[in-house]
């Protein structure tokens, strides 16, 4: 597969960040405004390069590319499928609003390195995407999740420190099972390049199977632990509330890293063609599915505060996502593909807006009680209702049909009683949740005498300026609005995406040449 | 001399899961290096135990022992030593910060760990300096 017609932009969404980080902090990191202009251009870029990538991906049969032209299996690559391209693209859509965000509300200045950290972030993000390896995977996540440490201790402070501690201590342990899960995965079947394994993998012999399906399970939860599926959802609510608003908000693409891994392995090295070991996730995620997004929805009703009611929307909507990812049909993977995208949006409009909201309210905080009103009451009441009823699944926005084509695709399963009553209960629950919280702060805000005309000038320029940093959240909100109005085209391309995950035929012909199969 | 390997990799990991479960920080971080060490031997491991053997096919030796693990094993290394230091300074700051060495967050969970943006005397903007 050596030719020299490689398609180098595959790899150019992780080397753009790879290479402007490292700039930002050596050559400007006394001056802040240019580290805007840089980081808000790198983004720009990286943008732009996913949706050439995706176009590309659209319009033909998954690609690789060969690191340092060494071939697969025995070298790194790259693969470029219609699932990593759209990955890749949703990162630079939310990168693009959360830079924005962050310097528009002034994140940035409150520590150091904010926007370097950023693009390591995004290093990490696009290579666990495009990367056909395992270890590589790994690597990739621990470039995410080093960044990560930095960006959510960014502001310092007591509290959020101790957080980092919890946070980094269950993210090490995390890569300790995800290194004892690969090297039993190398042990039996020899490789690490992931398409090379999915042709091994059936000729695991019978000896071997536990080994293989123990490293499988134990991968499983490595990839639960980022998508924060019960039984190892706890460190999300206390991570994530103690995070600054905009890394929270680009957090909101960690969760879906893990969910975007579960798809990959699991129909790539353990499907259909992995004999004994053939769907080994299906029996375990749909009930650790069904408890999270259960768990997830009443934790949103029992929230004291606002940024952990949001929280546990994630963790519900990871549940959702779950659902329909457990199932393993292709009908059911578009559902939780367009899931996917709605709910990214959804949070990082959410953990926005609530940062916001937060920051006028001044002494309350983000406790769910009521406190005088602040400027601009009614504007952020609005998106606050836009981003629940995205959440929750309601008519107009792009919840509604994601949890629409959910439960569709839950209706061809034996399972379909149970996952119906969970997936519409919870989302009873959520309304409810939301709609307390929103009452409490906005409405009853309201009601309140509101304070003087003085006090309210007084007040006024001490306030971070609302129009960009609104403009982000209401960004978001267009993009939910979006996803619902283009569902159709959307949607299309997602059958195409899921048809491409259930044969993995093309993938891995692309990876190993066109002869790879022919042994079968 | 692979039972030997295989029970010294079980007693780390089962030392690393007891530390990791303590309350207070030193233990977490002593038993995530446990846990880091036993993982380095696995992966160690994963190429088979192979004695006096070079990690090259040789002309003077009859077999080769797998190199691959030995250099997922050196990178594995490198990452847990720089996730031990940066957790420690982490531990160590948030014990200064908030004179308590436990995990546990606690009760006041749900406050917000900003302190509202304009408070007198306290503006986040003028603090940082630009990061300067």
């Amino acid at each position: 597969m050596t030719d020299l017609t490689l398609n180098h932009w595959i790899v150019a969404p992780i080397i753009l960040p790879a290479l402007l980080a490292p700039i930002i902090v050596l050559a400007m990191r006394h001056d802040l405004f240019l580290q805007r202009v840089f980081s808000i251009a790198g983004t720009l870029a990286l943008l732009a390069i996913a949706i050439g990538l995706t176009v590309q991906a659209a319009g033909g049969p998954p690609q690789s590319y060969e690191l340092g032209n060494w071939d697969a299996p025995f070298g790194i690559v790259m693969v470029l499928d219609r699932l990593s391209a759209l990955m890749v693209l949703l990162t630079g859509v939310l990168a693009l609003v959360v830079v924005s965000y962050a310097t528009a509300s002034g994140w940035d200045r409150r520590g150091r390195h904010f926007h370097a950290l950023f693009q390591f972030q995004l290093m990490g993000v696009c290579g666990a995407f495009l990367t056909g390896d395992l270890f590589n995977l790994f690597v990739f996540f621990e470039v995410l999740l080093i960044a990560s440490y930095g960006l959510m201790l960014h502001g310092g402070g007591a509290k959020r420190t101790r957080a980092g501690v919890q946070y980094v201590a269950v993210n090490l342990v995390g890569s300790t099972l995800f290194l004892i899960a690969v090297g039993a995965l190398y042990g039996v079947t020899g490789t690490l390049n992931m398409a090379d394994m999915a042709v091994r993998a059936a000729q695991v012999p019978a000896a071997d199977q536990a080994i293989f399906q123990t490293a499988g399970v134990l991968l499983l939860i490595v990839f639960a632990i980022k998508a924060a599926t019960v039984p190892v959802q706890f460190w999300l609510p206390g991570a994530y509330a103690n995070a600054p608003g905009p890394v929270a908000a680009l957090f909101a693409i960690m969760t879906k890293v893990g969910a975007y891994a579960i798809l990959r392995v699991y129909t790539l090295v353990f499907g259909a063609a992995a004999g004994d070991a053939a769907w080994l996730a299906a029996d375990w995620l749909l009930p650790a599915a069904l408890i999270t997004l259960a768990v997830g929805m009443v934790g949103v009703l029992g929230a004291k505060g606002l940024v952990r009611l949001v929280c546990f929307a994630v963790i519900g909507s990871m549940g959702t996502l779950m659902i329909a990812i457990a199932l393993f049909t292709p009908q059911a993977t578009t559902a939780a593909l367009y899931y996917l995208l709605h709910s990214t949006f959804a949070a990082a409009a959410l953990f926005l807006l609530v940062d916001q909201v937060v920051a006028r309210r001044r002494a309350a905080g983000d406790r769910i009680e009521t406190a005088p009103r602040f400027l601009h009451l009614g504007l952020f009441a609005a998106l606050f209702f836009a981003g629940a009823i995205g959440m929750a699944g309601m008519p107009p926005l792009s919840g509604f049909v994601g949890k629409l084509l959910v439960l569709d695709a839950a209706a061809a399963v034996p399972q379909m009683g149970l996952i119906w009553a969970v997936v519409l209960i919870t989302s009873l629950i959520c309304i409810v949740g939301f709609a307390r919280a929103g009452s409490t702060i906005f409405w009853k805000a309201d009601s309140l005498a509101p304070p003087s005309d003085q006090d309210q000038r007084a007040a006024a320029p001490s306030q971070p300026a609302p129009s960009l940093a609104v403009g982000a959240v209401s960004a978001m909100v267009v993009g939910m609005a979006a996803l619902t109005l283009f569902a159709g085209p959307i949607t299309g391309y997602l059958d195409a995406t899921a048809a491409q995950l259930y044969e993995p035929a093309g993938y891995i012909r692309a990876v190993l040449g066109p002869d790879a199969l022919a042994g079968r | 001399m692979e039972a030997l390997v295989a029970s010294g990799v079980g007693a780390m990991t089962a030392a690393g899961v007891y530390l990791i479960l303590r309350a207070r920080s030193f233990p977490v971080i002593v038993g995530l290096a446990m846990l880091s060490y036993a993982v380095n031997v696995f992966l160690f491991a994963t190429g088979r135990l192979a004695l006096d053997l070079p990690p090259v096919i040789s002309k003077s030796a009859e077999a080769y022992t797998d190199p691959l693990p030995q250099a997922l094993v050196l990178t594995a290394i490198v990452i847990s030593f720089g996730m031990t230091a940066v957790i420690v300074v982490l531990a160590l700051r948030a014990y200064l910060e908030s004179g308590d060495d436990a995990v546990d967050i606690g009760a006041t969970d749900s406050e917000s760990a900003d302190p509202p943006p304009d408070d007198p005397g306290d503006p986040p903007g003028e603090k940082e300096g630009a990061g300067r």
